[in-house]
This record gives C-alpha cells, sequence and structure tokens, in this order.
C-alpha cells in the first residue's frame, strides 16, 4: 500500500516535472506558432542562474523562483529583439534559427561556467510515508505547477494583457488597426514564455544537476509535448503531459527507464498518429 | 520552361567527379584522401535529404534513422555472411522498407508540416534509446553483438563483388565514394525533371492544387520519402566503411540536426548546396578541433543563426543570383537548373 | 543557354572551392628535433570531466620529461587533439595524428567506444597507443597497452571486504553499457562466490537524469547496501535523489566508479561522505612519490585544482612507462620500443609500483578501499600488486602475438 502511494506521488511529480518543461514552450507556440528549439538551453541557463545565484549567497528560493526566471526572462527579451522578430511567420526558418542559439548558448555556458555538472542540493528534506522515504522537494515542484497554471489561466482570461494578447495571436492586422502594437504583445509573450523556462530550470536544478548540454534531454520532451497537447497553452500542456508522464513513470516501475522512455516516445506517435493536429486539435477546441 | 533538359550540372558532374578519382589520389596523401572519403559520403546524405526536403518538401527531423539503419544493417549483414555484397544490398533496402512503412504511416495520415517533424524527431531517438541499450550479451543478431552505446567495432570493408578477400584499399574506397556521390547526384538531377520529379515539385509548391489535377499527393510523397531513405542507407553502409564502427550516435538528435544545417547553409531547393554545406561544415567542424580555442558549438551555432537571418536562401542560391547580377530568378526554369533554385522563401523581414 | 554554362562553371568553381577548402594541402612542419606525443580525449562535450584532467596529466609528465632533459635527448611535444566526444571526430582525428603528424605514440580514448575506434587505426598505422582509463577488460592487441584497472583486479578483493562491512544483500546500479554491465556481472559473480546475493540489477543510459521511480525501487527491496557503477554528469542526480529522498543515512553505497568524474567534488559533503570507492589512485596515498606527484601538480595547476582522477594518475603512469621503454630501447623504433614494453617495464608512481603484465598488454598494480568525507579520501584498505586476472584468463599476446580483438569474459 505504502509502495502504491509512493507510485502515485511519483507519477504526480512526473506530471508536473513536464508541465513545468513543457509549458513555456506552449505559450511560445500556442500564442505566436513559433517553436523555440533554444527552449532547453533556456531552461538550462535558468538552472544556471539558479545554482550561480545561490552559490553567490542568495537565498535558495529567491534564486529559483525570482533570480532564474528574470534572468531567462530578459535573455528571451533579448532573443526576441535581435532574432524571432524577424523571422515571425516562417515556422521553419525559426526552428532552425533558435536550433542555431541553442548551439550558440550551450558554446556561451560551456566557455564560462566549463562543461562538469553542477548542481544544489535539494532545499527540503525527506519525508516518510511509511516506511518509504520520499524527497519533499517533489511536493514543492507540484505547488509550483499547479500555481503556473492557475495564474497562466488567470492571466489569460481576466487580465487585460490577456485579451490583447488572444486577440492579435488570432488576427494581428485586426488588433493593430485597433491600436495594439503586435510586435510588442509578441515580445511580452516571449518574455513570458522564456521566464517560465527559467522558472522550470530553476526548480529542477536540484533534482537534475545542470550541464551545459542538459537542454537537449527536456527539448525533446517539451516538442513533442506541446505538438501533442496541441494548439490551446493551457488544456494542451495540462493532457499531454499528463498522458505522457503517467505511461512514462508506469512503464519505468514496470520495467526500466529506457522502456519508460521509449513508452514516452511511442505514446507521443500514437497520439499525433490518431489526432494529427494534437489531442486539442481534436478536443476542448476554442479554449486557452 | 523550354522543354529541354538541362545537362550541363550532369557534365559538370560527371567532370568533377572524374577528375577527382584521377588527379586526388595522386597528389594527396593517405590522410588527405580519407577527410576527402568522409566529406564524400556525407555529401551523399546530405544528397538525400536535399531530395526528400530541398524538392519534395518533407522536412524530417529524424533523417539520421535512415544513415543509422544503413550502417546498422552493413555491420551486422558483413560480419555475419563474411561477404559484403548482400550487406551493402541490405543496408539500402532495409533503409527503403523502414521509409516505406513510416511513409505510410504518415502520409496516409495526412501528418504533415511541424507534426511530421515532431513524429520524426520521436523515431529517430526511440532508435536512439533502444540501440543504446543492448549491451548486454543477449542482444546479438546472428554473431553479432549490438554493443549498446558502444556501438559495433571492427566492421569489415567491403570486396569487390564475389572476391571475400579482395576489400578495398583506402584510395579505393575514395574512388567508390566519389563515383557514388557523382552517381547519385546525376541521378537525382535526373529524377527531378522527369515527369515524377515535375508532379514531386508541384506537390511541395501547392499539394492542393495537384491533388485536383488528379496526382495523389501521398502516394508521390511516399516514393520520395523511400528513396531519400534508400540513399541515406547506402551513405549510413559508406560511413560504416570508412570508420570500421557504427554506434548510436549515428541515430543521435544532433546527427540529423547536422544534416539540415549543412541544407540551411548550402541552400533548400538545391542538389549542390547542401553538399557544399556539408563539406564546409565538416571542414570547419574538423579545424576547430585541431585549434582548439574556441569552443565548437559557440561557432557553429553562430553560423547558423547568421545564415537563417542573413542569406535565408543559403549560400548558393545567394551566390547564384549575385553571379546573375540580381536579375529576377525565372522561376520555372530554375527550378529544373543546378544552382538557381526557387527561392522558397521570401527575403528576410524589417 | 548563356546563362546554363555559368551554372556549369559554377558547379565546376564550387567543386574545387570545396576541394581546395579539404584541410591536406600542407602537412604540418615540425621541429624535426621534438618527439610527436599525440593525445587524445574529450576536451568538450559529457565527458570532459573525465579528459581535461588526463590531458593535463599528458602535458604535466612531458614536462617533467623535458626539464629532466628529454628523451633521446630530444624534446617531447604534444600533439593535442579534441574529439569533443564524437566517434566520428576520434576516428577523423585518430588518422590525423597517426598519418599527417606520425606521433611516435598515442594517448587516449576515454570511453571503451572511443578505444575501439582508436585501436584499429592505430594497429593499420603501426603507431603504439596507450589507452589509460579504467575498463571491462579483455583488449588483447600486441600494439595496445592499457594502464587502467579492470573489473577482477578491482572488485576480486573489494566485494567481499564491503560485504563484511555491510551485509550480503546488494542491489547494483549501473551505467547501461558495455562497462557498466561487465562490471555488474563481476560484483554479482564475487557476491555470490562470498554467499550474499544480488536482488537487482538496473542499468541506467548515460543521459538518464530522472532516478525517482528506481530510489523508490531500492527502498521497496530494502538491500544492505547499493554497488554503483553509474558514469557521467548526469548520473550525478542519482546520488542527489537518493540523498534527497533521506536515504543516505539508511543504505549505505559502495562504488567503482565514482570520483572518476568527480562527483565528489560537484556534490556536497552530506550527499556524498561515507561513499565506499575501490580502485587504483586517491590523491591521499601516502607514498613518497604521490606527494612529489601531488605538490608539483598543485605547483603547476595551482593549488585549487579541482581533483586529481585516478584517470590522471594512470594518464601520468603510461607516459612515464612509455618514456622509460623508449630510453631502454635506446630508439623510437616500435619494435623496440615494444619489446622493451614487454619486458615487464614497471613505473614507481604516484599510486605505487605499475608493471606491465607482458601477456596481456594490462598492468598489475595496487588496489586500494577509500571512504569520502568532506570531498577528501581516507584509504581503509591496501591490496598490493593485484594482477589483470579477467583478461589474462582470455588473452595470451606472448602464446599469440597476432590476436587482435577484444576479448567477452565469460563470468
Amino acid at each position: 500500500m505504502d509502495y502504491l502511494i509512493a507510485i502515485g506521488l511519483e507519477v504526480v511529480s512526473g506530471i508536473a516535472s513536464l508541465v513545468l518543461i513543457s509549458i513555456g514552450l506552449a505559450v511560445v507556440f500556442g500564442m505566436m506558432k513559433v517553436i523555440n528549439l533554444a527552449h532547453g538551453e533556456f531552461l538550462m541557463m535558468g538552472g544556471y542562474a539558479t545554482i550561480a545565484a545561490s552559490k553567490a549567497g542568495i537565498n535558495i528560493w529567491i534564486a529559483i523562483l525570482v533570480i532564474a526566471p528574470l534572468v531567462v526572462g530578459l535573455v528571451g527579451l533579448v532573443v526576441e529583439r535581435l532574432v524571432i522578430r524577424h523571422l515571425y511567420g516562417r515556422v521553419i526558418d525559426t526552428m532552425l534559427a533558435t536550433w542555431g542559439l541553442s548551439l550558440l548558448f550551450i558554446g556561451l555556458v560551456t566557455t564560462v561556467f566549463g562543461n562538469t555538472t553542477s548542481g544544489i542540493s535539494s532545499p527540503l528534506g525527506a519525508v516518510n510515508i511509511g516506511p518509504i522515504g520520499f524527497s519533499a522537494y517533489k511536493f514543492f515542484i507540484v505547488a509550483v505547477a499547479v500555481a503556473v497554471i492557475v495564474t497562466l489561466y488567470l492571466l489569460f482570461k481576466l487580465s487585460r494583457f490577456g485579451l490583447i494578447a488572444r486577440a492579435t495571436m488570432q488576427n494581428a492586422d485586426m488588433s493593430a488597426a485597433l491600436g495594439v502594437d503586435p510586435a510588442r504583445v509578441y515580445a511580452a509573450t516571449f518574455a513570458i514564455g522564456s521566464a517560465l523556462a527559467g522558472l522550470a530550470g530553476g526548480v529542477l536544478a536540484p533534482v537534475t544537476g545542470v550541464v551545459p548540454s542538459i537542454g537537449a534531454a527536456f527539448v525533446a520532451k517539451a516538442f513533442i509535448t506541446v505538438i501533442g497537447g496541441g494548439s490551446a497553452v493551457l488544456v494542451g500542456t495540462l493532457s499531454a503531459s499528463g498522458i505522457f508522464a503517467t505511461v512514462n513513470q508506469l512503464a519505468s516501475f514496470a520495467t526500466t527507464p529506457v522502456i519508460g522512455e521509449v513508452a514516452l516516445l511511442g505514446a507521443a506517435i500514437i497520439l499525433l498518429r490518431l489526432f494529427p493536429r494534437g489531442i486539442t486539435g481534436r478536443f476542448f477546441k476554442g479554449r486557452i | 520552361m523550354n522543354g529541354s533538359r538541362n545537362y550541363w550540372p550532369i557534365a559538370a558532374a560527371v567532370i568533377a567527379a572524374l577528375s577527382a578519382i584521377i588527379v586526388l589520389p595522386v597528389i594527396y596523401d593517405e590522410y588527405a584522401l580519407l577527410q576527402l572519403t568522409i566529406y564524400a559520403i556525407l555529401s551523399v546524405l546530405a544528397l538525400s535529404l536535399a531530395f526528400i526536403w530541398g524538392y519534395g518538401g518533407i522536412l524530417s527531423f529524424g533523417h539520421a534513422v535512415f544513415f543509422g539503419l544503413g550502417a546498422y544493417t552493413y555491420a551486422i549483414g558483413a560480419m555475419n555472411f563474411g561477404e559484403t555484397t548482400i550487406a551493402l544490398l541490405l543496408s539500402m533496402v532495409i533503409p527503403a522498407l523502414f521509409a516505406a512503412a513510416l511513409g505510410y504511416f504518415l502520409f496516409y495520415g495526412r501528418i504533415s508540416d511541424v507534426y511530421l517533424g515532431a513524429i520524426t524527431l520521436t523515431v529517430t531517438l526511440i532508435f536512439f534509446d533502444l540501440a543504446s541499450s543492448t549491451s548486454g550479451p543477449q542482444y546479438r543478431i546472428g554473431q553479432v553483438a549490438l554493443g549498446g552505446f558502444n556501438g559495433i567495432p571492427s566492421i569489415p570493408q567491403l570486396n569487390v563483388p564475389g572476391f571475400p578477400d579482395w576489400t578495398l584499399s583506402t584510395t579505393e574506397l575514395f574512388i567508390l565514394s566519389v563515383a557514388i556521390l557523382a552517381l547519385v547526384y546525376i541521378s537525382l538531377r535526373l529524377l527531378i525533371s522527369s515527369d515524377f520529379g515535375r508532379v514531386v515539385i508541384a506537390i511541395k509548391e501547392n499539394e492542393v492544387r495537384a491533388e485536383l489535377l488528379g496526382y495523389d499527393a501521398r502516394k508521390y510523397k511516399l516514393v520520395t520519402f523511400v528513396i531519400g531513405g534508400a540513399i541515406a542507407g547506402l551513405a549510413g553502409c559508406l560511413f560504416a566503411n570508412w570508420g570500421g564502427f557504427t554506434s548510436p550516435a549515428v541515430f543521435a538528435l544532433g546527427q540529423s540536426v547536422q544534416i539540415i544545417i549543412w541544407m540551411v547553409v548550402g541552400g533548400v531547393g538545391t542538389l549542390a548546396g547542401p553538399v557544399i554545406g556539408c563539406v564546409l561544415m565538416q571542414w570547419l567542424t574538423s579545424s576547430l578541433a585541431s585549434f582548439g580555442t574556441v569552443n565548437n558549438n559557440l561557432v557553429l551555432g553562430g553560423i547558423l543563426v547568421i545564415v537563417v537571418l542573413l542569406l535565408p536562401q543559403g549560400l548558393v542560391p545567394t551566390i547564384a543570383r549575385l553571379a546573375r547580377g540580381r536579375r529576377p530568378v525565372q522561376r520555372l526554369d530554375a527550378t529544373a537548373g543546378a544552382l538557381g533554385a526557387t527561392p522558397a522563401k521570401s527575403e528576410v523581414g524589417a | 543557354m548563356s546563362m546554363k554554362r555559368r551554372d556549369f562553371l559554377k558547379t565546376a568553381l564550387a567543386s574545387s572551392a570545396a576541394i581546395a577548402l579539404s584541410p591536406g594541402l600542407v602537412g604540418n612542419a615540425q621541429a624535426a628535433t621534438d618527439i610527436l606525443v599525440g593525445s587524445i580525449h574529450d576536451l568538450s562535450g559529457g565527458l570532459d570531466a573525465y579528459g581535461k584532467p588526463m590531458q593535463d596529466a599528458m602535458v604535466f609528465a612531458a614536462e617533467e620529461i623535458n626539464a629532466a632533459g628529454g628523451l633521446l635527448g630530444r624534446q617531447i611535444k604534444i600533439v593535442t587533439k579534441d574529439p569533443q566526444s564524437s566517434m566520428q571526430q576520434y576516428a577523423q582525428l585518430a588518422q590525423e595524428l597517426a598519418l599527417r603528424d606520425k606521433v611516435a605514440v598515442l594517448h587516449g580514448g576515454i570511453t571503451s567506444a572511443s578505444r575501439e575506434v582508436i585501436r584499429p587505426i592505430m594497429r593499420k598505422t603501426n603507431t603504439l597507443y596507450f589507452y589509460n582509463t579504467q575498463y571491462e577488460g579483455g583488449v588483447c592487441d600486441r600494439n595496445t597497452f592499457c594502464t587502467g584497472q579492470t573489473p577482477a583486479q578491482n572488485l576480486a578483493t573489494a566485494v567481499p571486504d564491503i560485504m563484511r562491512r555491510w551485509g550480503k544483500k546488494i542491489y547494483i546500479v549501473a551505467a547501461d553499457y558495455n562497462y557498466g554491465q561487465i562490471v555488474s556481472q563481476w560484483v554479482k559473480k564475487y557476491a555470490l562466490e562470498n554467499g550474499g546475493n544480488v536482488l537487482s540489477i538496473d542499468y541506467f543510459p548515460l543521459d538518464v537524469t530522472e532516478f525517482g521511480p528506481t530510489v523508490q525501487k531500492i527502498q521497496a527491496a530494502s538491500p544492505d547496501f547499493v554497488f554503483s557503477a553509474l558514469v557521467g554528469g548526469a548520473h550525478v542526480s542519482f546520488y542527489r535523489q537518493w540523498a534527497a529522498a533521506g536515504l543516505k543515512g539508511k543504505i549505505p553505497m559502495a562504488s567503482s566508479t565514482f570520483s572518476h568524474g568527480q562527483e565528489h567534488i560537484v556534490l556536497n559533503a552530506p550527499e556524498s561522505d561515507g561513499i565506499l570507492v575501490s580502485g587504483n589512485y586517491f590523491p591521499s596515498i601516502d607514498n613518497p612519490a604521490n606527494k612529489a606527484f601531488t605538490a608539483a601538480w598543485a605547483k603547476r595547476f595551482g593549488a585549487d585544482y579541482p581533483y586529481i582522477t585516478e584517470l590522471a594518475a594512470a594518464t601520468y603512469q603510461g607516459m612515464h612507462l612509455w618514456a622509460k621503454s623508449v630510453s631502454k630501447a635506446g630508439t623510437l623504433d616500435r619494435a623496440k620500443v615494444l619489446e622493451a614494453l614487454e619486458s615487464g617495464m614497471s613505473f614507481d608512481g604516484p599510486t605505487g609500483r605499475v608493471s606491465i603484465d607482458p601477456a596481456t598488454h594490462h598492468c598489475t598494480m595496487d588496489i586500494r578501499l577509500g571512504e569520502v568525507k568532506e570531498k577528501k579520501w581516507s584509504i581503509r584498505e591496501t591490496w598490493p600488486q593485484r594482477a589483470p586476472l579477467d583478461t589474462s584468463s582470455v588473452c595470451d599476446l606472448i602464446k599469440n602475438p597476432g590476436e587482435n580483438q577484444q576479448f567477452v569474459i565469460k563470468i
């Protein structure tokens, strides 16, 4: 029984991790139809920002929750200004340019920090469920994932920015005619997506550790989750993360992590074959 | 369109290949020949994606899967049979069959764009995961242990068909690779200007219109995909010959992306462009390895970003356009021509 | 028509440009007096935490030899190549070192995969090759020398010793490749021979960073200790997640790989304290050679140098074994140097005495059990002069000098 609870908790925390890894990419893809293949490196930089800040003596929670999203959000603003802005409407070109950026960031961070794995320990201790020890930090990951989803929902649904953003995504020319500056909306959206990636990188840094090349492990999963989820940002990410992470964790428990990984990828292929536009291309149409 | 086929690029390829085969082994030492051989082999790989993406409009993010399958098939075949001719053939047949199955799944499922990219990416990641997890002694095909992460070492060299003891020397492998490169280039050139090729290009330009004219886009895409898969498999077989090893790295994401980078740098929608992009980027990578002062990723990433932003058509079409004194490209003729391909993408914005 | 002719010219121009670009027109001009030694280690990419100290050891040994008057009256010059953790680059660069630079000897390769790429090239080009990494054993090639320890050498004494300390139920976690698989089988063999049992062996691909399910599985199995043969930067997260689940004090851990990738430097003290590692080298070894070695190293690379790994010490010793043999042979001629090496050449280095076993081209050396505390090692046991038992069970180069393969040893 305790073991079953432990499995259940691992599944929930697996879903939460996948939501965090993917949500930044989902915002940028869903709102701007831009696929940012440097997304993994945005997470990686969030991790480094957290570790550097915490080693500089800043409180670990501030490093994770404030510094990481702030730093990466700023990087996102710069990237949008210098690269993404010139490529709107050219999906493939954007993917290639951001792939170049991803290599560039790996090189840059390697030059600055070296290639050795660095990390910090999980700031919370362990909790025991019956005889089984469980990292309390996993509850924190789940909490952050929930908070991110709720905040984004409120932001897009209730705030003035959300209204303008959704309008611009639907019809940029029309919103421009109504006095909105689409360039600024895109810039803000991209910065938010980047900040979310930075947050995810910060939150996961104590669990996975960071190396400059760690982004590759994230970006493929995030890309598959976002495409699998389809164009609705929140519902899509939630549903795809739910399916993929559950399959992955259960298969990992039953067999090995490799089979878990393969099961996730297999599930993605089947899903995309059934719903070639992602889950929300079929269900939940028109939701965020 | 003037109806007559354009034979100049073919003549150029024949002359370039013949002079390379005759002259280079005389003036270069063994090491330089080995370098040139790998450039030629990877150029074959570049051509295969140049065909299915540049002309067929199918952007596969996992093109390396066929390359890797070719390498593994050759390794397993050659080590089991002892004689390499059947292994060589299989290294094209197996990737082609896999391309047929995957292509059927994709095109008849009406999957395209980024969704196609996502699935091809996923497929190659699955191969990478599975190939990496075969290091136990129980994973063997015939006498060959798959070797997991370490891959398969000591793969036998190709032999002259029927003569198992007559294996290719460094120079002979160089000649074979250049000859295959020229042959693949010429075949694709002819294919593109054939009726089949024109339909393939028409589908890329406007799938709906082509279907309304009665062409089954799915079928044409599938055949294109299979041809590309077979050529990539052949490149994989040559790669296994060149280094005498193969490992799951051939399925890695980086390998697939590398091919895309060659194409973007050289020019999508041409055949010569990706070859030049490939040679250029490979040369750059080797050079960086020897100097070792600047981070490799930094340079490659920087180049890719700059090319996409400033030369969105890639080197070859841009140079071709400059050489023409900026005359407007003639669309139809250019599609059939060697270098002046249709600018598939718009100019850099604002 | 004129346009087509221009197309032709352009294709021809482009192809000749491509040929001209390729390196190879100009050979590397070297001062004829220097002896070139090839060094090929991953200095970037995922394995550079392993490669950098090895590269430093090459430079360090060469400078030491040069300062003492050089070799055969000539200076040693290290030719460094960084294959960037890519097998294709390994092949290209090994070809370059052998054929273009014509190095006298090549040291390098980290993973077994890279060694099996380099080894045939060196054999074909008649270039001596030293592989200075602990690995799974079994390489049998007269042109190749392996100066790192192998599993039987390392574990035959260590596993029973650890079982005496902690108990008989073992849970093994290992990297999913050749080395991890084979080491796990050796641990299992020695466990069974000593009345223990292995509850489970879990293999992890080198890029796995999520160990949640595994940590739960191990707890459910409740072993007496965990044996880790995890490798690489990604696997560091296992130790971290293990500590985060509060298991550090509950279930002890031993390893044959921990510290080679500087894991104990990356982790903080509470996450790594108490882990037992069996191996050949720890910087705290108390002998005069090691004290001189670590002091000179600190002087050369700075007192804040992260960690002198076992692989760095093996590389240093590999260089000296080769240099001593060249001195003894009095020539760089490969056949003569081979003979000198096969005369049972030995070197008293920082790890104690290492001597080459002529039958296997592996080394006999001391094995130790170290315990980490506050990122420093204290040595709990020393088993002097262990022979490469696993490889010698399959390989006899004295009897079969033409042998050229890596044997899979039946365990």
